[in-house]
């Protein structure tokens, strides 16, 4: 176990293998404003791109004109669903979002057209004046009423029912909790938007330079829409400005190379603040009910619950966040019998899709709520109801799926209840809740604290073929030294892979020097940067790869002054199964685990909370990089944080109320908690190097302890997510405001 | 689009009366990011940054504060002379916003939200307008005539805003829904002018324009022990209550209007308490 | 109407040719002047990500009209120097730096920060960044990046 205070600097071990916290490759040129973004491309003769957007939620088109568009000096295309060659849909899992819509449009924010023009401005007048008749529908924006309604699309409104039956359905316990939670829409918000450069090819064919999660499926996206083989769509990871999910679904790119290739010319595209807010799907708002059974001393007898989550007008990756959250509905607990009933539905909100916990944070939401709820029916400790229940390896989870990895959720929970409660808020109003808005005097300050457990699925599950590819070559530099150089398409979006890609090849070859190519689709698919998945898989890969390297350097006698040694290979997880029509099956390959203990301090009088520390223990497997482990750590409880006290896409009647960062709101400096972290280190077998990916168990528990903490420190019920001050200051008021129907 | 730079009033007026119609740009916090967003595309701006005379100020008697004075000057340089003043500025956007923003433009632009104008309004400040014709002067209550609207005539200029430094405590109180960078849900100032025996309640984010709690004032003044500065726990509440009637919210997207008008009634109460001891 | 304009970024007189008045002094330098530094991820003022030295004092690019910004003095995170200051390197080696879109404008506000105060609290810290915004790091590395750069500076 290493305990890892955020006020010290991690070991550092000369030679900058695994285990060490390496520098990152690319940290320099990130310090020095010298790294290129997908933003900061640039070419000769280049175009800006620009999106003409649905005001409405729900329309049919009548009409769209854009000969006076066309007709601006400056303008070079605008492109309509007429001039798409190929297919006119894409998708993640399922291919029902338009490229452009052009019969109805189903979100507020949906692309009708593009324009491409010299400048800019100009190219914002121009999709300004591409006129576009609607004739105006009402949204269906209820995701209950969506189940029933009439179909707003073609592929119907439910993406996904899972149903998961497990043990006696009928099973009842002496004590029973009911409650009713929700989640609303977060943002990804990472801060590089959506961006990037396409050029024409010689070839007929496109190169395109963007910021993404996998290069491979978009590749395979943009080249069905353009009706181009696959070979003819090169991509090229550039710089990515944060990812969180909201890359795993393609924006801008079919867009963009529409663009260069109706014009001849490289086209760029940068999308506003706003714009990424209608450009990329969110984090699924959910509502939720819960019923526990326990019995009086407290061991977990059944859990009910229905899940609803909105996933908005197209599918993204809906079915599989809803297996998530159906599959970790009842919390790391040993719960024998289950009835869990989950529903990801189309409306005519605007889409949700992946983000970082996929699922897993809002089912924690209500799992944790209920865990407190029922800590105190039966008065019994939250710590100690948790701590009773909590699942070990052997336990089987209500997929029916037997836990074979680590599962040291107890580890968790004692680690993080192990470090010491923070000192009471210093005489600074900066440390008080309301900041230097000088709300509150320290009498009137409410501190309480909360605890929460959370959990969810490494990599890929229910079947997915899923692997990574890397090539390592090995050879002499010119200097006589061995250089190894690394292909692999997985996207860096800021995690790190880059750094353990090093790491890795550091450990296994015993070279210093370790070159990285950029990723791009001249190699294979490295997978998604998702579901904590890269330093397994892509890890793996490198790995594989590295140990042919050895293999065919050994048969050498070590030589090689006889000329490089290239090898290419493929890492693949172990296979997993679809859940049945009972929601059984071996649906997952490895788990990570985390618990939080959230300190809060509370005005009641005006609802304004500070987050005053956060102690976590976290299931890791092994750090490979501690550095780089405490900064995924601190950064996702910045987003579980965000999401328990402010952050929400708000949505009224299928529009966005607030898509700017004056009105979105992610937490500053003055927000972020003091965090203290133990990492829990035990090898998970069949991973490489017996490493967990760690980025997203950071963010699932934080905000029901969050919230656990503010219900400690007021008393009030708190079933929604993200609190606002009101539902603090005047529970009892009808404090949802129209904007938030 | 054209641009002047002038380096005086005088030159900025010729500026405005050859350029009709032009855009007023001080530290661009509002008019930038209308015309990043392609909000406001003006024909001509009249760019005010090298007009050294608008970021003079005095605090005499009266307080002269150019309109040229940053957001950043009040937090630093006059957090003792006007307490409550550079409380506010120190709320407005980041550092850097505050390096740039200017109480001009806050007035200017007049925003329901600005957070300087409910002290201003407290401190019963006017602003100084340059013309064509001269300078005139107007009350703040006449000057804001409504959310985002003033009383400014084509050709004019903000030239400063002042007020009668009053002797007393003066507070600034808003509620944001994080610790920085925020727009108020809700912000009161409280000044206590031991002079004239007046305690100023000026009210922002609750109205169309920043609001006066008049009746709270004429209430309170009375009840105040002037020689201690002190009021007692009774009269505080009737204040607290009486301007959370004053206030005027509206529902939106950032809160309710019932929880504004909730938070009018506890800063209120709140900033009495430090103001006054009871 | 477009107009010719010259400014004096990092020491250097530039000219801006042609360009719309309308330009913000980040889109000139990104895409005018080839100094993409300074990062475009809000363009309102609320990120703090394209953060410069306007006459020594720190701003916003998004929110500095680049014709209005002629006589002025503007450092940019490109022109802080050949290599890496004592900020940057502790940025780099106390893992402050994911994602790596905020760190220039970071960089700089914390550089503005260890110029007028050479120690400051940890209040006065995290006030100083607080129109920073980090989405990946959670600010923790970033506050120990200042830390060792002050000590840095100490020594």
């Amino acid at each position: 176990m290493t305990d890892t205070s955020t006020r010290e600097r991690a070991d550092r071990v000369v030679g900058h293998g695994l285990g060490t916290s390496a520098p990152r490759p690319d940290g320099t040129p990130k310090v020095r404003g010298q790294f290129a973004f997908s933003s900061d491309l640039w070419a000769d003769e280049m175009l800006w791109g620009r999106t003409v957007r649905s005001p409405h939620p729900s329309a049919r088109i009548v009409r769209v004109d854009t000969t006076v568009a066309e007709a601006m000096a400056g303008v070079h295309a605008v492109l309509t669903a007429a001039d798409v060659p190929g297919r006119a849909t894409y998708g993640l899992e399922h291919t029902d979002q338009p490229v452009f819509a052009s019969d109805v449009v189903r979100y507020h924010g949906e692309a009708v057209a593009v324009v491409a023009a010299d400048h800019p401005e100009t190219a914002r007048r121009a999709a300004a004046a591409v006129v576009v008749d609607y004739d105006v529908a009402d949204p269906l924006v209820d995701p209950e009423a969506a189940i029933d309604a009439i179909p707003i699309h073609p592929d119907g409104n439910v993406f996904r029912h899972v149903r998961i039956v497990h043990g006696d359905p009928d099973a009842a316990g002496d004590v029973v909790v009911e409650g009713a939670y929700e989640v609303g829409m977060q943002d990804q918000a990472f801060l590089g938007p959506e961006s990037g450069l396409a050029i024409p090819a010689e070839d007929g064919g496109v190169d395109l330079y963007i910021s993404t999660q996998w290069l491979h499926v978009d590749r395979d996206q943009v080249a069905a829409c353009l009706n181009l083989e696959p070979e003819r769509v090169r991509l090229t990871l550039s710089g990515v400005g944060g990812a969180f999910g909201a890359r795993e679904d393609v924006s801008l790119q079919v867009h963009l190379c529409l663009l260069a290739l109706a014009t001849g010319r490289p086209v760029k595209m940068l999308y506003s603040r706003e714009e990424s807010f209608f450009g990329h799907v969110h984090r699924h708002p959910a509502r939720m009910t819960y019923r526990h059974h326990a019995t009086r001393t407290g061991d977990l007898v059944k859990v009910e619950a229905r899940l609803v989550l909105d996933g908005g007008a197209y599918a993204s990756s809906s079915t599989a966040v809803i297996a998530n959250a159906s599959c970790f509905a009842a919390g790391p607990y040993r719960v024998p019998n289950a009835v869990i009933d989950g529903w990801a539905v189309r409306t005519n909100n605007p889409p949700c899709g992946a983000m970082r916990g996929f699922g897993a944070v809002q089912a924690c939401f209500g799992h944790e709520s209920q865990m407190d709820r029922l800590a105190a029916a039966l008065g019994m400790d939250p710590v100690d109801l948790r701590l009773r229940n909590a699942l070990r390896t052997g336990d089987v989870l209500p997929t029916g799926q037997r836990i074979t990895g680590v599962a040291p959720v107890r580890e968790c929970i004692e680690a993080a209840v192990a470090h010491p409660l923070p000192p009471p808020a210093a005489d600074d109003p900066l440390e008080r809740p309301g900041g230097a808005g000088l709300t509150v005097d320290s009498a009137d300050v409410r501190r309480g604290v909360g605890f929460a457990v959370g959990f969810k699925n490494l990599l890929y599950s229910e079947g997915f073929d899923d692997y990574s590819t890397a090539a390592v070559r090995l050879e002499l530099a010119a200097d006589g030294e061995p250089v190894a150089t690394v292909h692999c398409a997985a996207a860096e979006v800021g995690q790190g892979f880059v750094t353990l890609a090093q790491q890795v090849v550091r450990s296994e070859l015993g070279v210093e020097r370790v070159v990285l190519r950029t990723a791009d689709t001249g190699v294979g698919s490295a997978g998604s940067t998702s579901a904590s998945r890269q330093t397994w898989m892509s890890g793996g890969a490198v790995q594989a790869a590295c140990e042919a390297v050895k293999i065919a350097l050994a048969a050498r006698g070590g030589d090689l002054s006889a000329g490089p040694i290239e090898e290419l290979r493929e890492h693949h997880h172990r296979p997993t199964s679809p859940l049945d029509e009972r929601g059984q099956g071996d649906a997952h390959v490895s788990y990570a685990f985390a618990a939080h203990r959230a300190v809060v301090d509370v005005d009641p009088g005006l609802g304004l909370v500070r987050v005053v520390q956060i102690a976590t223990g976290q299931d890791i497997g092994r750090a490979l990089n501690p550095l780089a482990v405490i900064g995924q750590i601190e950064g996702g409880i910045a987003q579980g944080v965000g999401l328990a006290v402010m952050e929400e896409v708000l949505v009224a009647d299928g529009c966005i109320q607030n898509p700017s960062f004056t009105d979105y709101l992610i937490p500053t400096a003055l927000d972020m908690p003091a965090v203290a972290a133990t990492l829990i280190e035990q090898p998970e077998p069949g991973a490489p190097f017996g490493a967990k990916g760690v980025g997203e168990a950071p963010t699932i528990s934080s905000t029901p302890a969050v919230v656990a903490a503010i219900r400690a420190a007021t008393g009030v019920e708190l079933a929604r997510v993200p609190v606002r001050a009101a539902d603090i200051a005047m529970p009892q008021a009808a404090s949802r405001g129209a904007a938030q129907t | 689009m054209t641009i002047a730079r002038p380096r005086t009033v005088a030159d900025a007026l010729d500026a405005l009366g050859a350029l009709p119609g032009a855009q007023l740009l001080a530290g661009g916090t509002d008019l930038m990011v209308e015309i990043n967003f392609g909000r406001r595309s003006p024909d001509d701006i009249v760019a005010l940054r090298r007009v050294a005379e608008l970021g003079a100020f005095e605090v005499g008697e009266e307080v002269v504060l150019g309109a040229g004075v940053t957001y950043s000057v009040l937090e630093h340089d006059l957090a003792d002379e006007l307490p409550a003043l550079a409380a506010a500025a120190r709320t407005v956007g980041s550092p850097q916003i505050r390096n740039a923003g200017t109480v001009g433009g806050n007035v200017g632009t007049a925003s329901p939200a600005g957070d300087t104008l409910p002290v201003l309004a407290a401190l019963d400040a006017a602003v100084t307008l340059a013309g064509p014709e001269g300078d005139r002067t107007l009350p703040l209550d006449a000057f804001i005539t409504g959310p985002k609207r003033t009383a400014i005539r084509p050709g004019e200029l903000i030239r400063d805003v002042r007020f009668r430094r009053p002797r007393g405590p003066q507070l600034f109180l808003k509620v944001g829904p994080r610790n920085a960078m925020v727009i108020s849900v809700a912000c009161c100032a409280v000044v206590v002018d031991a002079d004239r025996r007046r305690v100023g309640i000026g009210l922002g984010s609750v109205g169309p324009r920043p609001l006066r709690a008049t009746a709270a004032e004429d209430a309170l003044a009375p009840l105040v022990d002037w020689d201690a500065l002190r009021a007692d726990r009774d009269a505080i509440q009737r204040a607290a209550a009486l301007s959370a009637e004053a206030a005027e919210p509206i529902t939106d997207h950032r809160a309710t209007a019932d929880y504004r008008r909730h938070c009018v009634g506890v800063l209120v109460e709140r900033a009495l308490t430090r103001g006054l001891e009871p | 109407m477009n107009e010719t304009y010259g400014l004096r970024i990092n020491g250097r007189d530039e000219q801006v040719r042609e360009a719309w008045l309308g330009e913000s002094l980040l889109y000139v330098l990104r895409e005018r002047l080839g100094l993409p530094g300074s990062k475009n991820a809000c363009e309102q003022g609320e990120c703090g990500s394209c953060s410069v030295f306007c006459d020594g004092v720190l701003v916003n690019a998004c929110c500095l009209l680049a014709a209005d910004a002629v006589d002025a003095e503007v450092t940019t995170v490109e022109g802080l120097g050949a290599g890496s200051t004592p900020v940057q390197r502790a940025f780099l080696d106390e893992g402050a730096v994911q994602c790596g879109f905020c760190t220039p404008g970071l960089v700089m506000a914390v550089t503005d920060l260890l110029q007028r105060t050479s120690d400051p609290s940890e209040t006065e810290l995290r006030e100083a960044i607080s129109g920073n915004l980090c989405r990946c790091t959670g600010y923790g590395r970033i506050f120990a990046a200042v830390r060792a750069a002050q000590q840095g500076d100490a020594q």
